[in-house]
């Protein structure tokens, strides 16, 4: 069954036609071609494709493609200001060393920026909980921790 | 902090981070070549059995196939390390993991459908799962000949690792204190966050373009090239291109069965060919670590001095043999050389079985090893009635040491790595308390070392690695490297070298990597030697840069000064042209570059005598008969490949020690281990880039816990029972609930670029003994097998052996 869904990829009105058994996943990197969201184990346990919908980060590979009518999904691509300005949350990755290989940095990082945005100044307790379903087999997450902590400063810096 | 370096030993970020961090840079999954097809491949159903029948016709039927292969109707292309593997199994499976089939389609789905629909008739073989089982008489013959046709008698990997030093059997009978124990090791999965893939293509030349996930392009070339020849096809050439790499940890080590199949394919279709595989099939198709078991014996005198060492081990092959075969070698070097020692042996057999085949992962054998040396040598200590930290000061590597099998120690700071772990943990205040908490858990500290290669490590007959340093009319520095960045920080570590050799900012510096056609040779990114060898070969190139720029500088400098002197005037005629002596004669070895600025070495904080790089190199460009700056170099370090016979020679330019411990809390009803504290101090040499390097150490200490405690490959028959993360843990954040204190320790030294040395590896290697090590400080009982699970502890407590 194909069914034609709407709705708001990074703050622009789109629109595809879907079959049923498509995960929102799928529809990303091959409809849109926005390959930032990687697929790492296409069973939701590794939490490398996570997006969020409507400020929430959920796995996109158990998401169905068909559930996502009417709703707003922001990627990793949809941080990126204008003249590549990255989002804090992307720049303190990138300066904390937050990042090695890549492969689990955009989940990671959608997974970071859900936690700030319910919970602006976490504790490392609740930084490693809001990325619990976030796996990295190259940093041993002890920098990562470093990298959410400040970008949560940076952004109550520029909040203020 | 004061420095010699302007950007050695600083805080960079990573160049390729900020790509990364937004979702663009491309790995193997996100790559898109026009027309391309998609592979599928069709495995085995069984650990050992005969294929009588494959029938692949509903495959072909479906719409969307563009090919199907099988060991029928494609060429025979074997592969390996000691070439024992087929592309495609033609008489028999060995393995559950074995490619029977492969398909190419239009589309993902299609292919796995043909794939389903491909029916192979088996007939099954009695398979043998365990290594001392398949050695013993009458056991299944795994392969009835060997690579070359000639019968086999066992199942016994030929390979030769074996080392013996002193006499062992009189230090035995002369030692004060003995200790023996045997210890076990685990299948573990490398698992990278990406999972492995590539895309085969052809040019209309019929030279193949791979782009694929490997740490060895150039080595990878060759035995494309071979596979080629194979084909037909011989006298073509492969280019292989190296994407963005998801994590590799050694599996990039070796060419796998899928990449064959995916040139097969794409040779049969004339189109390019992509094969990912999933998470299920790479944990189950994409091999793991060796697992071991050890019978280890140690003895010293009535001074705790170490008198001999004396270890067996046997590694599970699986079914066919990958590079993976030579970590023994590695072995070799700490249980040669670690602590020291004057009387040793090693032996090892490596044996086929049904089981899944294994290859390399970071630390390379050297885990198992420690596993075996470090539980045994706090056994040992104990015997002799030490305090095993003391225990280990007394054996402990000095600098300035030849070990038994040749190994050249030159810096060494075990010392310092292990005090500073003593100090982290509060050694003397907590080990061999018996420290209980209020609700009856029990606490105890341990800490094992590490012997690591540091300087490379010459495996093959070349060590070497390639570097092409190409300046630009805007002074920015192109780094062509033949390493492989796969997320280690090799790039991060070698703009920084190179700006600081050159005289550059590290922002003006681009590193390009993962191309046969454009970089360098390089013999792979393996044995923590990425960075050593390129940094090494970098800063050979920069000397040479500098001579041209300077050379250059002595012909342009002055005049230059002036013209810029006299527009400055013609601009403003109230300018006052400084009194400079614009005909003076200036010599190349009269000038320095720091940070994109060429001055004079005598005269560095003159206001008017200095110019920007690119005003050199412009001058340099546009002219008549002008000429550019291209430098290159080829590091090969000061090191030997070992003598087969003996297993002696200084594999390496350096070596790396490392200390970790752990304070540990073990709850005595449950069982469950819980890390409290964990401290990693490492021999660096000298901190290239601090935030790379604390990355990689963290890294590996997680990674090593994982191994410790939670990280199994469980197999039942040949058969993987748990391909997925839910089943196989990883750990993920909130398990990282301890602090992890890292101290590296520089030793600054001479063969290192900037003193530095390899720290790849290292990370993990000492973990899993020293939370072992900490338990029996704990409880009183010595874990012997990995990983250490609630269920051993229990076991271990009620006196069983585990």
């Amino acid at each position: 069954m194909k069914k034609l869904i709407s709705f708001t990829l990074n703050g622009h009105e789109v629109s595809a036609e879907v079959e049923s058994h498509r995960m929102l996943l799928e529809l990303l990197r091959e409809t849109f071609d926005l390959k930032g969201t990687k697929p790492g184990c296409g069973q939701g346990e590794c939490g490398a494709c996570t997006v969020l919908v409507d400020g929430v980060n959920v796995d996109s590979c158990l998401y169905p493609a068909f559930e996502i009518e009417g709703k707003s999904v922001t990627t990793v691509e949809g941080l990126i200001g204008e003249g590549n300005r990255l989002h804090p949350v992307q720049k303190s990755f990138v300066d904390r060393g937050g990042i090695q290989c890549g492969f689990c940095s955009p989940g990671m990082i959608m997974s970071a920026t859900a936690l700030l945005k319910e919970n602006p100044s976490p504790s490392d307790e609740e930084i490693k909980r809001g990325i619990s379903g976030n796996l990295c087999r190259c940093t041993g997450y002890v920098q990562i921790v470093e990298s959410v902590r400040d970008a949560a400063e940076r952004m109550r810096e520029n909040a203020g | 902090m004061t420095t010699k370096y302007s950007f050695i030993g600083t805080e960079a970020a990573r160049p390729d981070a900020p790509d990364k961090a937004a979702g663009k840079a491309v790995y193997i999954h996100d790559l898109v070549r026009p027309g391309m097809l998609f592979g599928k491949i069709k495995y085995s159903e069984h650990a050992h059995a005969r294929i009588k029948r494959i029938d692949t016709s509903r495959a072909e039927r479906l719409p969307g196939v563009r090919a199907v292969l099988t060991g029928d109707n494609s060429p025979q292309v074997r592969y390996g390390f000691i070439k024992d593997n087929f592309v495609f199994k033609r008489d028999k499976v060995r393995q559950y993991r074995d490619e029977v089939a492969a398909v190419a389609a239009t589309d993902p789905d299609i292919a796995a459908e043909a794939v389903d629909l491909i029916e192979v008739e088996y007939e099954e073989l009695p398979g043998v799962f365990d290594p001392e089982e398949a050695l013993q008489e009458g056991a299944p013959l795994i392969h009835d000949t060997d690579a070359r046709g000639k019968p086999r008698k066992d199942n016994l990997v030929p390979v030769p690792w074996r080392f013996a030093a002193g006499d062992v059997e009189k230090a035995k009978q002369e030692a004060a204190y003995v200790a023996e124990d045997a210890f076990e090791t685990q299948l573990i999965q490398q698992s990278c966050m990406g999972t492995a893939g590539c895309i085969a293509e052809f040019d209309l030349q019929n030279n193949l373009i791979m782009h694929t996930k490997t740490q060895i392009p150039f080595l990878a070339q060759n035995d494309f090239n071979q596979a080629l020849a194979a084909m037909g096809l011989k006298g073509k050439n492969t280019r292989v291109i190296v994407p963005t790499l998801g994590g590799s940890f050694g599996t990039g080590l070796d060419t796998h069965g899928y990449e064959f199949i995916a040139i097969l394919l794409a040779y049969k279709t004339g189109r390019p060919v992509k094969i990912v595989l999933g998470r299920e099939e790479e944990f189950v198709t994409l091999s793991p670590r060796q697992p071991t078991r050890s019978r280890i014996v140690q003895g010293c005198d009535r001074d705790g001095k170490l008198t001999f060492r004396e270890l067996h081990m046997i590694l599970d092959n699986g079914a066919y043999t990958s590079w993976g075969a030579t970590t023994p070698s590695v072995m070799m070097l700490p249980v040669s050389s670690i602590y020291r020692v004057p009387n040793v042996l090693y032996d090892t057999q490596i044996v086929y079985t049904n089981n899944t085949y294994c290859q390399a992962m970071r630390g390379y054998g050297n885990p198992q090893a420690a596993w075996a040396l470090e539980g045994n040598l706090d056994h040992l200590a104990e015997e002799a009635g030490i305090d095993p930290y003391e225990f280990r000061m007394i054996n402990r590597n000095i600098p300035d040491d030849l070990t038994p099998m040749g190994l050249n120690i030159t810096t060494c700071g075990h010392k310092e790595c292990l005090e500073t772990v003593a100090d982290r943990l509060g050694w003397k205040e907590k080990r061999g308390k018996g420290e209980k908490t209020e609700d009856g858990k029990a606490r105890g500290v341990g800490m094992a070392s590490l012997f690591h290669v540091g300087g490379s490590g010459r495996v093959y007959r070349s060590d070497g690695t390639g570097i092409i340093m190409k300046l630009d009319d805007f002074g920015n520095v192109s780094v062509i490297a033949g390493g492989v960045e796969m997320g280690q920080g090799f790039e991060a570590s070698l703009s920084l070298a190179s700006a600081e050799a050159l005289g550059v900012t590290p922002g003006k510096v681009k590193v390009v990597t993962g191309d046969t056609a454009t970089c360098p040779w390089d013999v792979g990114t393996h044995a923590s030697r990425g960075a050593f060898t390129a940094c090494n070969a970098a800063i050979q190139a920069a000397r040479l840069a500098r001579e041209k720029i300077f050379t250059l500088a002595a012909e342009h400098f002055m005049p230059r000064i002036q013209y810029k002197e006299k527009r400055k005037q013609k601009k403003d005629p109230d300018y006052r042209v400084p009194d400079l002596d614009f005909e003076r004669a200036l010599q190349p070895s009269d000038f320095d570059m720091k940070e994109d600025v060429v001055f004079l070495k005598d005269e560095p904080g003159h206001p008017h005598l200095h110019l920007r790089l690119e005003e050199i190199l412009r001058e340099a460009h546009y002219k008549e008969q002008g000429t550019m700056i291209v430098t290159e170099a080829f590091y090969d370090p000061c090191n030997q490949m070992l003598d087969m016979k003996t297993c002696r020679g200084n594999l390496s330019a350096t070596y790396i020690f490392g200390t970790q411990g752990a304070e540990v809390e073990v709850d005595t009803e449950t069982g469950k281990v819980k890390v409290l504290r964990f401290a990693a101090a490492h021999d660096v040499g000298q901190v290239l880039n601090r935030q790379t390097i604390r990355g990689q150490i963290y890294g590996g200490v997680m990674t090593g816990i994982g191994y410790a405690l939670c990280e199994e490959y469980k197999a039942d028959q040949g058969k993987n029972l748990n391909p997925n993360f839910l089943d196989y843990k990883i750990l993920s954040a909130p398990d990282v609930d301890f602090p992890i204190d890292v101290d590296c320790i520089e030793t600054h030294d001479e063969e290192g670029p900037f003193g530095a040395k390899g720290v790849g590896e290292p990370g993990l290697v000492p973990t899993a003994p020293a939370i072992a090590n900490a338990v029996y400080d704990a409880i009183g009982v010595r874990i012997h097998s990995l990983p250490i699970t609630p269920e051993k502890v229990l076991k271990a407590l009620r006196g069983e052996a585990v």
